[in-house]
């Protein structure tokens, strides 16, 4: 028998008692879910500490403080996203009450990453909560100690009939996923994502997958190439490049990568220092497998910046490669690491070209000081978001949706986009039992003139000019 | 190599070119999708008589109609729904551009059902038009007459680059999804949908799943009795039975029986006659195969108004089926044929149980002038859609949306829902080239920041008060 049977089973009967719907509870449990970030946030920053070397600012700012904003967010909106939303009527319904009722799945479950194990899977499940369901957490193992400090904190502060947290590796996992559950929210790599999938498939459950991909960052000719060179280094070695929306690689002209490079060497140092091993503001790598999978990609390029490692310490130093073959595995597969490397192209339609010849990544990145470049990039490539003289921040604004296409993932979340994922959008037309002789016309016999009647009721017509842009 | 691997791949390339983009190309390729359906509007009834005995007035209404509804509605509202839809800005994006862009996915796969085979190919198709993808359709080979107008026909309205018909069965569908698509939609049964779902799964594709169920009908005993009958029989045996969100069976007291019995006896002689098989207004069964799988569901409980069946014209007859426990076979599987079980409760707790231990369906409907015991069966169980005092007339209102939950299917369409399903809300953020100092309030070291003006640019507050409903 399955050893999540039981669990599932339990969570099951809590829901279908209706349990978790009342939006007082939903605000009590995610009230509960803001005391334990309040609470516990020491031991969140060290439990980070411990397994990625994340610095507290960072914690603050991409941990704690998002997770913050979203509860509140939430909090605010919820009694308004909860609401029926009325449609409009046509001539056949106009007595009648046409909505859309948000309600919950039912037993959700929730996948987190390492990379950001705190965000990535409390995010999701203060969207699942605020939509009314249950849900499963399963904190990735590999984020070893945060996944202690969930797994042993944070079921004392929700309510354990309708929310457990699972840990555990791929086998648990695995079995845990031949459980039947209502959603399936997952964050992590593609080759997983599409595991998810498939097993997501054997119950039709529906699904969002948040995956990876080689995000590209096309810079222009025309740039302050200083203020460039900050916000691409600022992207690709905050949390040590271990973030699925950080720019993956540089795509830029010969010329200005000439231009760039001291540019990016600046940065780095006014950032970590003349050695970045002694700043106390950069993360260390996950574990001694992505370590080693990191230092092996280096052999793709020449290093331009950087290169030094410290296999004890985990430490891969800021490092920026140029001369990158295509085909060297650094250009197969998502680095995930804080090593950027440089492709030079010919022109914006060059590096356009390049970007379309792949798997559509997370996100599309691209320098200008002219939004003509800007919008030539949006328009011609297609991913999941797109910075423009940026990287990243697309991401932290609550009102946008986050989210891939393709390899990069499928559906979306943050702020109202949550509670949509998490919620069944369920059509209602409630009618009355009188006024029966309207309906008569749709009835056999039928007729010719009826047919005209019933049309001429909700027929739709197009408008007398449709305005081309 | 796979048979469809050529034709992918064109239509691939074309997509790759941006022909589908602009809204004139949509428009032009929407229009003359209305020009196929007027012109050919003789054949399309013709197709549908000869392949269901489906009633021109039936065909008109619940085909054609219904198309022109969704084309109308599509191109009055096209350019509105293809706008960029900008987002509150916090403070830290005050001066940027955020707003969500509806991209196309690229090459989307509509797989079409039988039942409907015009309506439940062309609407979804209209989506995918509208919101500037490549399309291959995939008409049933069982409704053959109109799978072969489809492959004739339609080819020469739309550009043959970018729109294309596929025909076959299962051994050519199964194919024809080892290719690698940008979306799917399917409209068809669970079993089917399974394996449509881990075929996409393979590609990590989105999809839409239009699937059945058995869809609970609860009559109350405070109805008015004949409205009911009427309206339960038009939506039973409308197409022979043969709708998706057809009421499946009914629940109700013994009492209530009783006395619908009668009422049902005569909504049927009222609509089709004293023989049914002699009314040009009553559709027949696709195929032999589905004349005996219905015909043997009628062993199920006790007949007790029609049974009669004519395996020749593949007729049967509007039956009402009375003492039919809910271990019969009719009770195991959706109808999708003219048999309306009533299967008898002692109240509406009981009829809500039972449902709740039912799959979850398309649609659950109840019957009842007690606004209560409406809201009731609303708000404990779960499906697709709902509607009180109807059946069916939930669909045709094009601002409402189609979709079912858990095994009666995922996702949802119609009119502005089907743009948003086939397009990829894509986030974009657009930075200013200088406004540097706004950046540097993130970047390391971090010991130069105060945590505290950090938060005030970025914080979300709750707000005050949270009026609880």
């Amino acid at each position: 028998m399955n050893p999540y049977a039981g669990l599932v089973s339990r969570l099951r009967a809590a829901w279908l008692a209706g349990r978790t719907r009342p939006m007082e509870y939903r605000v009590s449990q995610l009230e509960a879910l803001g005391r334990f970030l309040d609470e516990k946030k020491k031991s969140i920053m060290d439990a980070l500490a411990a397994d990625l070397r994340k610095p507290c600012f960072e914690v603050e700012v991409s941990e704690v403080i998002l997770c913050k904003n979203e509860l509140n967010h939430a909090l605010s909106n919820l009694s308004s996203w909860m609401k029926d939303e009325h449609v409009d009527r046509n001539l056949v319904t106009q007595l009648d009450m046409a909505f859309i009722r948000k309600d919950p799945y039912g037993m959700v479950l929730i996948i987190g990453p390492w990379n950001y194990p705190v965000q990535l899977i409390l995010v999701p499940l203060i969207g699942a909560i605020a939509a009314g369901n249950c849900v499963i957490i399963k904190p990735s193992e590999v984020s070893s100690c945060v996944e202690k400090l969930i797994a042993e904190m944070l079921p004392s502060y929700l309510d354990k009939d309708c929310f457990a947290v699972v840990t555990g590796g791929v086998k648990e996992t695995t079995e845990l996923l031949e459980n039947r559950f209502d959603y399936i929210f997952f964050t992590g790599n593609s080759s997983i994502g599409r595991i998810i999938m498939a097993a997501a498939a054997k119950h039709l459950t529906p699904v969002t997958l948040e995956l990876g991909g080689k995000n590209p960052c096309y810079v222009a000719e025309d740039c302050d190439l200083q203020n460039v060179a900050n916000r691409v280094a600022w992207g690709r070695f905050f949390n040590a490049g271990q973030t699925c929306i950080a720019p993956d690689y540089v795509l830029c002209s010969q010329e200005t990568q000439e231009k760039l490079l001291p540019a990016l060497r600046r940065a780095i140092t006014e950032f970590y220092g003349a050695n970045p091993q002694e700043s106390p503001d950069f993360a260390r790598i996950v574990s001694d497998k992505q370590f080693q999978r990191l230092q092996a990609l280096m052999n793709g390029g020449c290093v331009a910046i950087g290169g030094q490692t410290d296999e004890k310490e985990r430490y891969i130093a800021p490092t920026v490669l140029v001369d990158v073959s295509i085909s060297a595995p650094i250009m197969q597969e998502e680095i995930f690491g804080p090593i950027l490397p440089i492709v030079t192209v010919a022109n914006v339609e060059e590096a356009i070209n390049f970007i379309n010849a792949r798997e559509r990544p997370l996100a599309v990145y691209a320098f200008s000081s002219n939004k003509k470049v800007l919008n030539e990039v949006l328009k011609q490539t297609s991913s999941g978001g797109f910075g423009g003289n940026d990287t990243i921040m697309h991401m932290t604004l609550i009102t946008l949706p986050f989210g891939g296409i393709g390899e990069s993932g499928l559906g979306m979340y943050h702020g109202k986009f949550s509670f949509d994922t998490f919620s069944h959008h369920r059509t209602c037309l409630l009618r009355y039992t009188g006024l029966e002789k309207l309906n008569e016309f749709r009835y056999p016999p039928y007729t010719q003139r009826n047919l005209a009647l019933l049309s001429s009721t909700f027929e739709i017509k197009r408008k007398g000019s449709c305005t081309l842009l | 190599m796979n048979p469809y691997a050529g034709l992918v791949s064109c239509l691939r390339a074309s997509w790759l070119t941006g022909k589908t983009r602009p809204m004139e190309y949509r428009v032009s390729q929407l229009e003359a999708l209305g020009h196929f359906l007027d012109e050919k509007h003789q054949s399309i009834l013709d197709a549908l008589a000869l392949d269901m005995h489906k009633p021109q007035f039936e065909a008109k209404l619940s085909e054609t109609v219904l198309c022109k509804n969704e084309l109308n509605y599509t191109l009055n509202n096209l350019r509105s729904w293809m706008k960029d839809e900008h987002v509150d800005k916090n403070m830290v994006t005050q001066l940027d551009m955020a707003f969500i862009r509806k991209d196309p996915y690229g090459v989307v796969l509509i797989i079409g059902p039988w039942n409907y085979p015009v309506n439940l190919l062309l609407v979804p198709l209209i989506g995918a038009i509208a919101a500037g993808n490549c399309v291959i359709l995939k008409p049933s080979e069982i409704s053959s007459c109109v799978e072969r107008l489809m492959a004739e026909m339609l080819p020469s309205y739309l550009d043959r680059d970018c729109f294309a018909v596929v025909t076959g069965g299962i051994e050519k569908t199964t194919k024809l999804l080892e290719n690698r698509f940008d979306y799917i939609f399917f409209t068809g049964n669970t079993s089917i949908g399974r394996i449509v779902m881990e075929a996409a799964a393979e590609h990590l594709t989105p999809l839409t799943l239009e699937l059945g169920g058995k869809n609970p009908c609860y009559i109350a005993d405070d109805c008015d009795l004949q409205s009911v009958a009427n309206r339960l029989v038009w939506g039973r045996f409308f197409n022979a039975g043969q709708t998706c969100i057809a009421p499946d069976y009914v629940l109700c007291t013994l009492e209530m029986q009783e006395k619908l019995l009668p009422a049902l006896h005569r909504a049927i002689a009222d609509f089709y006659g004293a023989n049914p098989q002699e009314s040009p207004d009553f559709a027949r069964i696709i195929s032999d195969k589905q004349f005996q799988r219905v015909q043997s569901l009628m062993d199920s409980g006790h007949v007790a108004i029609g049974g009669q069946t004519d395996e020749k014209e593949r007729y049967i007859a509007p039956t009402v089926l009375v003492d039919v426990p809910m271990s019969a076979p009719i009770m195991q599987e959706e109808i999708f044929g003219p048999i309306l079980p009533i299967v008898t409760v002692a109240n509406l707790e009981e009829a809500i149980d039972l449902i709740n231990t039912q799959k979850q369906p398309l649609a659950v409907y109840v019957f009842s002038s007690n606004k209560k015991v409406v809201k009731q069966v609303l708000e404990q169980t779960s499906s697709g859609g709902f509607a009180s005092n109807d059946t069916i007339i939930q669909t045709t209102l094009i601002t409402l949306p189609f979709g079912g939950i858990g095994p009666s299917g995922l996702g949802k369409y119609h009119g502005k829902f089907s743009f948003d399903t086939f397009s990829h809300h894509r986030t974009c953020l657009m930075h200013l080239m200088d406004q540097e100092k706004l950046n540097t309030l993130c970047y390391p070291p971090y010991a130069q920041h105060n945590p505290e003006s950090l938060l005030s640019t970025s914080e979300i507050r709750r707000k005050s008060t949270c009026n609880l409903l």
